[in-house]
C-alpha cells in the first residue's frame, strides 16, 4: 500500500487500516478510501471486466462512472468500486467474469468481436424457433452480479424537506451560489454527491494553491452560515415538476421541495477515443487528480498526458507535484495558447507535442498499460502517416473535453444550445425557478465559476422573494474546454466510445450506414448510453461522430432524453409502504369480538361472516341466513354513503341527479333511487327519505359513497341550486334489524308506534330507541320485515348492544355481507357493480319503472331517451340450476354459451337453502328471457352446465313476509 | 410531484387533488340532435392548449376551476366556479 505524503484535503484517515478481500486475495486500505483507490494503491490494476468483450478495465473517472468496476459484496450487488467507501471485512468479487478478473474465460469473446457487430441482437435473434436457445445462452453470459434471494427486506423510511433555494453541487460555483442566496436572506440547502464538498476546487489544482484557497474560503463560509445546510454524500437524483428533487444518501431518499433550484453540477470529463483507450492505466485527467488529492495515491510512475485544454496541463503539473514523472504532454491542438501552466511545464523540461494524439495504447503481460504510440494529426484530426512513435509509460491522462452534467436541467425542461466556441451544450432557456451556474453553464475558469455562482444564487434568491444587489461580471472563456474531435481512427478498432457497452467507433459508422442516422435511433440500435452510466462519458462523443457522419452540427443532431435517476438508486430507497386508507365502521370492535372475518368493500372493512369454531365458512353463512329467515338478524350497514340535502331546492336537486321523482314525495316516506351517468349507464343506487319538506336524507352504495358525494358536490357547485349537501357517512352509524321477530325485538326498546298503519313499509320515522335519537326506515332489501336504523355514530355501539340483548330471547344474531348477498339474491335484488357493469343501463336490469323520462331533466336522461328507441341487447334475468344438480357449480362471470358463441354472463350465483336450488342472476339476450328458457353455462374447465331462466323473486314472490299478516 | 393551488386551501401537492375534466357546455338536451348529444357525451378534445378544467381538493371537497396550459404543463390560475373575472 503505497501512499503519497499527506495531502491537505485528503479523504483518507491514515490511522485506520481497513482489511478486505478482493477476488479471494487479502488487501489493506485506509478508512476513507474508495474500493478502487485502495486497490490501485496496492498495485492492483485489473479491477473488472467489460460487459461485452470481457476486457480488463481499471479506473476511468473515479467519479461514479466506472461501471466496469462493479463489485459484489455478499448481498450487495453491483457496488461501484470508484465511489463506494471501503469497509472492514468486505469480501468483493468482480461481477461479469467467468473465473475471476485475472483469468476471465469469457475474454475469448474479444476474439469474436468481428462477429458481434452493432445491432447484433436484432440481426441474429429474430428466429422464433431458435430464440429460446439463444435466450438461455444469453441469460447465462450476460447480467451483472448474482442475486441472493435471502437478502433481508430493508424498510427505508422517506424524509420530506423544504428550502428556499436548493443548490446541486458543492464545487466553487455551487458554494458561491449558496452563499449569495443565503446572504440575500434565503434558506439554502446545498448537496453534493461526493463524500466531501469542494468539488474540483480541491483537486484540479495544477500546482496553483490559490485555487484551493478560494474553494476553502467559500467552504468555510458555507459551513459557518446559519441559513445554509450542507449535505455531503447526497445526490440530487432527479428533477420533478415544481422543484421536487429526490435527494439520495446512503440511508434514504429525502423528498425536497425547493422554491428555486440552482444546478451547479459541473461537467463529466470525457475520455478520448483511440485504440486500446480502455487499458488499466489510461484514465481521465480528473481521475488522476482525484487519486492524488483525495486518496494520496500516485496514479502512475511515468505518465503521458493527452490534452486539449488547460486542464490537461494542470494534470501534468499535479502529477509532477506528486512526484510522478511526465514523459510527454500531447496536445490535440496545433496552436497551444500561452499559459503559466505551459511555461511551468516547459521549465520542468517536459516534452510538449502540439498537434499530437495517441494512436494506440499497448498493454503489458497483465493487460495493464505499458506504453503508447503517439502520432501527429492534421487539422481534420486525421493521422499523419509515418508520424507514429512509441513512448513507454504506465499512465495516460486524458484531458480533452467535458460534457455538462445537465441531466437535471434536461429533466426540468431546459432548452439547451450548442455553443461552438465552448464545444458544449449550455442552457439557453431555463424554466422558471431553475438556475444554472459553473461548468454546466459553460463557465470554466475558476473566477468565472465563482462569479457565475454568485449571479445564479442571487437570481434564485430573488425568485423566492429575497432580492439583493449582486452584479456579477462573467468574462467569456478564452479557450475551448472541449476538443471538437478527440477521436483517432485505427484500422484495428478497439477504440472505445462507450465503455459500458464496449462500443467502438466503427459500430457508429456501421449504424449510420444501416440507416440509423438519427440520435434516438442510433441510441436504440447501438445501445450507446444505455448502460449503467447512461452515457455520461459516451453520449457527447457519439453525438460528435453522428454529426460528422451526417454532415450536421451537434445542435442539429440534438441529445437524447436524460431520465431519472441520475445514478442508480437502491430499490429499497424507492419502495414505499402502500398507502391505501381503510375505513372501519363505528361497530368494528363489536364485529371483531363476535369473530367476524373481514372483507374489503370499497374503502371499508366489513364482516363477510362471523366465524364459529368448528364450522366452515359456508355453514356459518347459511346459519346466519337461516336466522334472518326464521327469527331475527342484525347487520351493520353503516358503510352506506349517507348524505343529506337541505334547502328550498333540495327536491329539485335530487330530481336532477336521480332518475326518479322526489318533489312529489310525502314527508316521512322513502323512495328507491337510481343514478345514471351522462351516457345513461347505471352509476349508483340508494334510498331517498324525505324527513322534512326541505330536508332529504339519502344513501349511496358503500363503495360509491366518496365518489357520489364528490360528484354531487360538483353538480351543486355548477347548478347553484338553493340547497346544501352534507356528507354524514362518517357521522352516522346504521344497522338493519331484519327478520320475522324484528318488530317484537324493537318494540321492547321504543315507545314509537310500530304498527303497519303508523309505520308502513318504505316509511321513515324519527324517534327514540332506548333513549337514542334515531332515524328509522322500513326496508326490504333482504326480504324480511326490517328496520334500517340510523343513529349518530357515537351511539352505534350502544344501540347494537341493546338490540342484541333485547333479541336474545328471539334468537338474534349478527349477519355479514355474505349472508346479506344471498338473502337479497333470493329476492332477486341486484347489487350495482356486481350485477351491473360499465355499460349497463336501467332498461337492461328491469328498472324501467324507476326512470322518469318525462321529468324536465336528469343526468343521463337524454342518453336514455336515445337508448329507449334502440332494441335491447341483453337483459338481467333470474336462473336456477336443475333441482338435483350434482356436477360443477358455475361461478360469477362464467359465460353463457349459445350456438358456440358467448351470449351472456352469470353475475351472481349461490346455493339457496330456502329455494333448495342454486339460484342466480345472469345477462342473457332479450329473446331468452322467458321463464323456462334453457341456458348453457360454460364453467372454467369447459364443461357445460344446464340452467333455466325463471322469474324473480326466487323466494316469497308476493313479499308476504314484509306485510302485516291478515 | 406537482403542486396545485386550491383557491380556498392554498398550494398543496397534486396528490391531494382529483381532476374531473374540461368544462364543456352541455347542449340543450331538448333541442340538440342525437349526434350532437353523443358527441357531447363521448368525445373529448385532447389537443394541447389552455383548458379550463374542474379540479377538486379532496380533503376539503373544494371544487374549483384551473386554467391549465396542457402544452406547456403550466397552471395559469385557479379560482372558484363563477369567480371567472
Amino acid at each position: 500500500m503505497k501512499r503519497l505524503p499527506a495531502m491537505p484535503d485528503e479523504w483518507i484517515d491514515r490511522s485506520t487500516v481497513v482489511r478486505f478481500r478482493f477476488e479471494g486475495s487479502a488487501f489493506e486500505g485506509l478508512a476513507g478510501d474508495s474500493i478502487s483507490s485502495a486497490l490501485w494503491a496496492a498495485g492492483q490494476r485489473a479491477l473488472g471486466r467489460s460487459f461485452k468483450y470481457h476486457r480488463v478495465r481499471g479506473i476511468l473517472s473515479a467519479a461514479n462512472h466506472d461501471v466496469n468496476v462493479m463489485l459484489q459484496d455478499g448481498p450487495r450487488l453491483n457496488t461501484r468500486g470508484d465511489v463506494i467507501a471501503l469497509r472492514d471485512g468486505m469480501d468483493l468479487t468482480a461481477v461479469n467474469t467467468f473465473g475471476g478478473v485475472a483469468h476471465d474465460r469469457a475474454r475469448v469473446l474479444g476474439l469474436f468481436a468481428r462477429f458481434l457487430p452493432v445491432g447484433f441482437y436484432y440481426k441474429a435473434f429474430h428466429s422464433k424457433r431458435l430464440f429460446p436457445a439463444w435466450e438461455r445462452m444469453f441469460r447465462r453470459i450476460t447480467g451483472l452480479g448474482v442475486l441472493d434471494f435471502d437478502t433481508p427486506h430493508v424498510r427505508t423510511p422517506k424524509r420530506y424537506d423544504f428550502c428556499d433555494v436548493l443548490v446541486i453541487g458543492a464545487g466553487p460555483s455551487g458554494l458561491s451560489a449558496a452563499l449569495a442566496a443565503a446572504d440575500a436572506g434565503a434558506k439554502v440547502v446545498i448537496v453534493d454527491e461526493n463524500a466531501h464538498a469542494g468539488g474540483s476546487g480541491l483537486f484540479q489544482l495544477g500546482g496553483d494553491a490559490a485555487r484551493r484557497e478560494h474553494t476553502r474560503a467559500l467552504l468555510q463560509r458555507v459551513t459557518a452560515h446559519s441559513r445554509i445546510r450542507l449535505l455531503e454524500g447526497t445526490c440530487a437524483g432527479a428533477y420533478y415538476a415544481d422543484n421536487w428533487v429526490p435527494l439520495i444518501d446512503a440511508e434514504r431518499m429525502t423528498k425536497m421541495r425547493a422554491a428555486a433550484v440552482v444546478v451547479a453540477s459541473g461537467a463529466f470529463e470525457q475520455p478520448a477515443v483511440f485504440r486500446n483507450n480502455d487499458l488499466p492505466g489510461v484514465m481521465n485527467g480528473s481521475a488522476m487528480q482525484r487519486l492524488i488529492y483525495r486518496y494520496a495515491v500516485l496514479p502512475a510512475q511515468r505518465s503521458v498526458v493527452l490534452a486539449a485544454n488547460a486542464d490537461g496541463y494542470r494534470v501534468a503539473l499535479d502529477l509532477l507535484a506528486a512526484g510522478g514523472e511526465v514523459a510527454a504532454v500531447l496536445d490535440l491542438r496545433a496552436d497551444v495558447p500561452a499559459s503559466p501552466q505551459l511555461d511551468a511545464l516547459r521549465s520542468r523540461g517536459v516534452e510538449l507535442l502540439a498537434g499530437h494524439a495517441v494512436y494506440e495504447a499497448h498493454a503489458d503481460g497483465r493487460g495493464a498499460l505499458a506504453g503508447v504510440t503517439v502520432c501527429r494529426i492534421d487539422a481534420a484530426g486525421k493521422v499523419v502517416a509515418g508520424s507514429q512513435r512509441r513512448i513507454e509509460c504506465d499512465g495516460l491522462a486524458m484531458s480533452t473535453g467535458w460534457s455538462p452534467a445537465a441531466n437535471l436541467l434536461y429533466q426540468a425542461g431546459t432548452k439547451m444550445r450548442f455553443d461552438d466556441g465552448l464545444q458544449q451544450f449550455v442552457p439557453d432557456v431555463l424554466p422558471q425557478g431553475v438556475f444554472a451556474c459553473g461548468r454546466v453553464n459553460g463557465a470554466y475558469r475558476i473566477e468565472s465559476r465563482i462569479a457565475d455562482g454568485r449571479r445564479a444564487g442571487a437570481a434564485a434568491a430573488a425568485h423566492t422573494g429575497f432580492p439583493s444587489a449582486i452584479d456579477a461580471v462573467i468574462q467569456p472563456e478564452t479557450e475551448s474546454p472541449s476538443h471538437a474531435w478527440p477521436i483517432v481512427a485505427h484500422p484495428d478498432g478497439k477504440n472505445f466510445v462507450d465503455f459500458d457497452e464496449d462500443l467502438q467507433v466503427k459500430d457508429f459508422e456501421n449504424a449510420v450506414q444501416e440507416g440509423y442516422d438519427n440520435i434516438e435511433l442510433m441510441k436504440r440500435f447501438s445501445t450507446v448510453g444505455m448502460g449503467p452510466s447512461q452515457g455520461k462519458h459516451s453520449n457527447m462523443t457519439a453525438l460528435r461522430i453522428l454529426a460528422r457522419l451526417t454532415g450536421k452540427s451537434p445542435q442539429q443532431v440534438g441529445t437524447t432524453t436524460a431520465r431519472p435517476f441520475f445514478h442508480p438508486v437502491p430499490l429499497s430507497h424507492l419502495a414505499g409502504r402502500g398507502f391505501s386508507p381503510q375505513r372501519q365502521s363505528p361497530l368494528h370492535g363489536r364485529h371483531a369480538k363476535l369473530g367476524a372475518v373481514f372483507m374489503q368493500a370499497g374503502a371499508w372493512e366489513r364482516p363477510a361472516y362471523y366465524a364459529v369454531e368448528g364450522r366452515t365458512a359456508t355453514d356459518c353463512v347459511r346459519a346466519e341466513v337461516a336466522r334472518v329467515r326464521s327469527a331475527v338478524g342484525l347487520i351493520d350497514v353503516g358503510t352506506l354513503g349517507k348524505l343529506e340535502v337541505r334547502g328550498p331546492q333540495a327536491a329539485e336537486f335530487l330530481n336532477r341527479v336521480y332518475t326518479g321523482r322526489y318533489d312529489n314525495m310525502k314527508v316521512g316516506s322513502t323512495r328507491y333511487a337510481v343514478m345514471c351517468d351522462d351516457s345513461g349507464v347505471l352509476a349508483d343506487e340508494g334510498v331517498v327519505a324525505r324527513v322534512a319538506d326541505d330536508v332529504f336524507y339519502f344513501t349511496t352504495t358503500s363503495s360509491g359513497s366518496a365518489t357520489v358525494y364528490r360528484e354531487l358536490s360538483r353538480l351543486n357547485t355548477e347548478w347553484r341550486l338553493d340547497c346544501g349537501l352534507v356528507n354524514l357517512t362518517g357521522a352516522y352509524s346504521a344497522m338493519n334489524l331484519a327478520g320475522p321477530a324484528s318488530r317484537a325485538v324493537l318494540a321492547t326498546l321504543t315507545d314509537m308506534d310500530l304498527s303497519s298503519a303508523a309505520f308502513p313499509y318504505l316509511a321513515v320515522r324519527s324517534g327514540l330507541v332506548a333513549g337514542v335519537p334515531v332515524r328509522m326506515m322500513r326496508v326490504g332489501f333482504v326480504g324480511e320485515w326490517g328496520y334500517e336504523i340510523h343513529v349518530p355514530a357515537e351511539y352505534g355501539p350502544v344501540l347494537w348492544d341493546l338490540l342484541m340483548k333485547a333479541g336474545e330471547a328471539s334468537g338474534i344474531g349478527a349477519f355479514g355481507v355474505e349472508a346479506q348477498r344471498l338473502l337479497r339474491l333470493e329476492k332477486g335484488h341486484l347489487i350495482v357493480s356486481q350485477d351491473t357493469d360499465g355499460l349497463t343501463h336501467p332498461f337492461e336490469v328491469g328498472m324501467d319503472w324507476a326512470v322518469k323520462l318525462d321529468k324536465p331533466f336528469f343526468t343521463g336522461q337524454r342518453s336514455l331517451k336515445i337508448i329507449r328507441k334502440l332494441p335491447l341487447k341483453r337483459k338481467l334475468v333470474g336462473f336456477m340450476l336443475p333441482a338435483n344438480h350434482l356436477g360443477q357449480v358455475p361461478q360469477e362471470c362464467h359465460l353463457i354459451i349459445g350456438d358456440g358463441d358467448i351470449i351472456g354472463r352469470v353475475t351472481s350465483i349461490s346455493w339457496s337453502p330456502n329455494v333448495g336450488r342454486h339460484i342466480g342472476l345472469a345477462f342473457v339476450p332479450p329473446e331468452m328471457t322467458a321463464p323456462g328458457t334453457a341456458l348453457s353455462i360454460r364453467v372454467t374447465d369447459g364443461t357445460m352446465v344446464p340452467a333455466e331462466v325463471c322469474t324473480t323473486p326466487f323466494f316469497d314472490p308476493t313479499d308476504a313476509r314484509q306485510k302485516e299478516a291478515t | 410531484m406537482k403542486l396545485m393551488t386550491c383557491p380556498v386551501n392554498g398550494t398543496r401537492p397534486v396528490s391531494e387533488f382529483v381532476y374531473w375534466g374540461e368544462i364543456r357546455p352541455m347542449p340543450d338536451p331538448d333541442a340538440c340532435s342525437d349526434d350532437e348529444w353523443a358527441a357531447y357525451v363521448f368525445n373529448r378534445n385532447g389537443a394541447p392548449g389552455v383548458k379550463k378544467e374542474w379540479w377538486c381538493h379532496t380533503p376539503s371537497n373544494t371544487w374549483f376551476i384551473a386554467e391549465r396550459d396542457t402544452e406547456k404543463d403550466f397552471v395559469l390560475r385557479t379560482y372558484l366556479y363563477g369567480d371567472d373575472r
